[in-house]
C-alpha cells in the first residue's frame, strides 16, 4: 500500500458513506480518540504523549505558538505524516474505533474518510468543475454524468460557492479570488462525503470578509462533518469552535470546552498564550 | 490571581494600567464625597455640601474615560479570560462608583435643608455611624480590587448587614418620632431619604465586590448574599 502523492484534499473512497453513520451516533461522541501519541522527526520529538478526543460534529479547534506540534498532530489524523521522511508516529488513533495506523489500514480509504483544506488554497489548474469532480471521479463515487453534476452542485452549494461559480463552472479555477478557491477546495473536500475534515489555517491566507464566509460555511458543515480546524487566531477559534485544545513545545497542555479555556482556563500556559503573554 | 501586566504588546499593559487608575481615582472621590456630605449633615456646614454638589462632575467624567477606554481595549486588543474580567469589570465597577457618588450628591443636597429646618435630632448619629461603615466599605473594597483579594471582597461584602439593619432601627425610630410629633416630618423623610442614599451605596459596594469576586475566579457568586433591609416591610401602629 503506497501513500497517494496527495498535493490537496487529501482524500479517496469509503464504502461507509457519512449519512449512514449520522443516524447510529450522537452528536458529541467521539469520533476520532488519540492515545498515547508520540511523534518524531528522526530523533527529534516533535510531540509527546498526546490523548484527546475528536467529537462529532462539532468543530474542535487546535492552537498554540508556532513549532508547538499542533499541526503535526493535524498530519497524523489522516496519516499525512507518511509522507514525511524520518517522520516516526507512536501511539494509536482510532477513527470511529478503528486504529488508522494498524498495518491493514488502506492510506486512500482513510484519507477519503478524513479529508484536509490547507491554509493556501491550492486548486488544480482545471475547470471549477474537474476540480470538485476529480474525487468522486477517481474514486468512482458518481454512477452517471447526471450523478457526477448533482454531487458537484450539492458541493459547491454546500460550500456556499454555487451561486457565484454557476455561469463560470468551465472556466479555469485558478481564476476565482483567493477566498473562492478556499470555499473551492472546500466543496473539494466534501464532494467524497467525508466523516472528517482537517483544516490548517483555512483562513490565514485570506482577507476578513472571505475569512468570515469561511468560518460561517465551517460552523454549517459541522452539522453533517466533524471538523479539526488548526488556527493562529484565537478569536476565531473561539468563534467557531466548541473544542479547544492548547498546544505547547510539543505537549497538548489543555482541552475542554471552548468557553471555559478562553474564559478561565486551568493552566497558567494557557492563560498566558491566550492573553497574549508568550508568543 | 495577581494581575499580571507583562504582555508582549507594552501598551496592552499600558491601557490596562490606566482603566486601573482610573477606577482608584474614582474611588477616592466617591469615598470623600461620602465623607464630605456626611460631615456637611452633622456639622451643619452648608459650603461643604456645597463643594460635594459641585464635585460630582469630576467623578462622572472619570466614569466616561474608563468607559471610554474600555472599549478601547475591546476593539484593539480583544482581551481574552483574565484580561477580558478585568476591563469587563472595571466598567461595571465605574458604574456602580458613579452611582455611589451621586447618592452622595443627593446627600449633600438634602443635609442643606435638614440645616435649614428648626430643631435637632438625634438620629443623625446613626447617620453618621452608617456613614462611616459604608465610607469603610468603600476604601475596603477598592484595596481588594487593587491587589484582587477574593477573601477581602467577601469581607467587605458581609458588612453590608450591619448597614442594613441601621437603616432598619432608623427607619422605626424615625416612624414613631413622626407619629408623635407631625412637625418633625419634614426633616424625618429628608433623613429617612438619606439613610435610604446609605443603604444603597451599600448595596453598590457589595456589587462591587461581586465583581472583584468575578474578576478573580471567572465564577459568579452561588450563595445569595444575607439581606437584611427590611424597612419596605416595617408598618406603622397607632401608639
Amino acid at each position: 500500500m503506497h501513500p497517494i502523492p496527495v498535493t490537496t484534499t487529501a482524500t479517496a473512497t469509503s464504502e461507509i458513506s457519512s449519512e449512514q453513520g449520522e443516524d447510529c451516533v450522537e452528536a458529541g461522541s467521539s469520533v476520532i480518540s488519540a492515545r498515547n501519541i508520540d511523534v518524531f522527526y528522526g530523533e527529534k520529538p516533535a510531540l509527546t504523549n498526546v490523548n484527546v478526543e475528536i467529537p462529532r460534529h462539532q468543530v474542535t479547534a487546535m492552537i498554540g505558538p508556532s513549532g508547538c506540534g499542533k499541526s503535526t498532530f493535524l498530519r497524523c489524523l489522516n496519516r499525512m505524516n507518511d509522507l514525511i521522511e524520518n517522520c516516526r508516529v507512536k501511539g494509536n488513533i482510532f477513527l470511529d474505533g478503528e486504529d488508522i495506523y494498524a498495518p491493514e489500514v488502506d492510506v486512500v480509504t482513510l484519507r477519503m474518510r478524513v479529508g484536509m483544506v490547507f491554509q493556501k488554497p491550492n486548486p488544480f489548474p482545471k475547470s471549477v468543475y474537474d476540480n470538485v469532480a476529480y474525487g468522486p471521479r477517481i474514486h468512482g463515487i458518481a454512477s452517471s454524468r447526471a450523478d457526477l453534476d448533482e454531487i458537484v452542485f450539492n458541493s459547491l452549494d454546500r460550500a456556499g460557492l454555487l451561486d457565484e461559480v454557476r455561469d463560470r463552472m468551465h472556466e479555469s479555477a485558478t481564476g476565482l479570488s483567493g477566498g473562492q478557491q478556499q470555499r473551492l477546495c472546500i466543496a473539494r473536500a466534501i464532494a467524497i462525503a467525508p466523516e472528517v475534515i482537517l483544516m490548517d489555517e483555512p483562513c490565514s491566507a485570506l482577507d476578513p470578509i472571505a475569512s468570515a464566509r469561511v468560518e460561517d460555511l465551517i460552523d454549517e458543515l459541522r452539522q453533517k462533518y466533524s471538523i479539526v480546524v488548526v488556527t493562529h487566531s484565537m478569536q476565531q477559534a473561539a468563534r467557531i469552535s466548541q473544542k479547544t485544545a492548547f498546544f505547547h513545545l510539543g505537549e497538548l497542555v489543555e482541552e475542554g470546552d471552548t468557553e471555559r479555556i478562553f474564559t478561565t482556563p486551568k493552566d497558567s500556559r494557557t492563560q498566558a498564550y491566550i492573553t497574549g503573554r508568550i508568543g | 490571581m495577581e494581575k499580571r501586566t507583562d504582555h508582549i504588546v507594552k501598551s496592552y499593559d499600558d491601557e490596562l494600567d490606566q482603566i486601573d487608575h482610573i477606577i482608584a481615582e474614582m474611588g477616592v472621590l466617591a469615598a470623600r464625597q461620602l465623607e464630605d456630605a456626611i460631615q456637611a449633615l452633622v456639622k451643619e456646614d452648608t459650603a461643604l455640601a456645597q463643594k460635594v454638589v459641585l464635585g460630582d462632575a469630576a467623578i462622572d467624567a472619570l466614569e466616561n474615560e474608563v468607559d471610554a477606554l474600555a472599549v478601547r481595549v475591546l476593539a484593539l486588543r480583544q482581551p481574552m479570560a483574565l484580561d477580558l474580567r478585568r476591563v469587563v469589570a472595571a466598567m461595571k465597577i465605574g458604574g456602580s462608583l458613579e452611582r455611589i457618588g451621586d447618592y452622595a450628591r443627593n446627600i449633600a443636597n438634602r443635609s442643606q435643608v435638614v440645616t435649614a429646618l428648626p430643631g435637632e435630632y438625634g438620629g443623625i448619629r446613626v447617620i453618621e455611624r452608617m456613614g462611616g461603615i459604608v465610607g469603610e466599605m468603600i476604601h475596603g473594597v477598592l484595596e481588594a480590587y487593587r491587589d484582587a483579594n477574593v477573601e477581602r471582597a467577601e469581607a467587605i461584602r458581609l458588612r453590608d448587614e450591619a448597614v442594613d439593619q441601621l437603616n432598619n432601627s432608623l427607619f422605626r425610630e424615625l416612624l414613631t418620632y413622626m407619629m408623635e410629633t407631625p412637625s418633625n416630618i419634614t426633616l424625618s423623610m429628608h433623613l429617612l431619604f438619606i439613610a435610604k442614599n446609605l443603604e444603597r451605596i451599600g448595596d453598590h459596594v457589595t456589587n462591587v465586590a461581586e465583581h472583584v469576586h468575578v474578576m478573580v475566579t471567572g465564577e459568579s457568586l452561588e450563595s445569595e448574599r444575607p439581606k437584611s433591609d427590611h424597612s419596605s416591610q416595617i408598618i406603622s401602629e397607632k401608639p
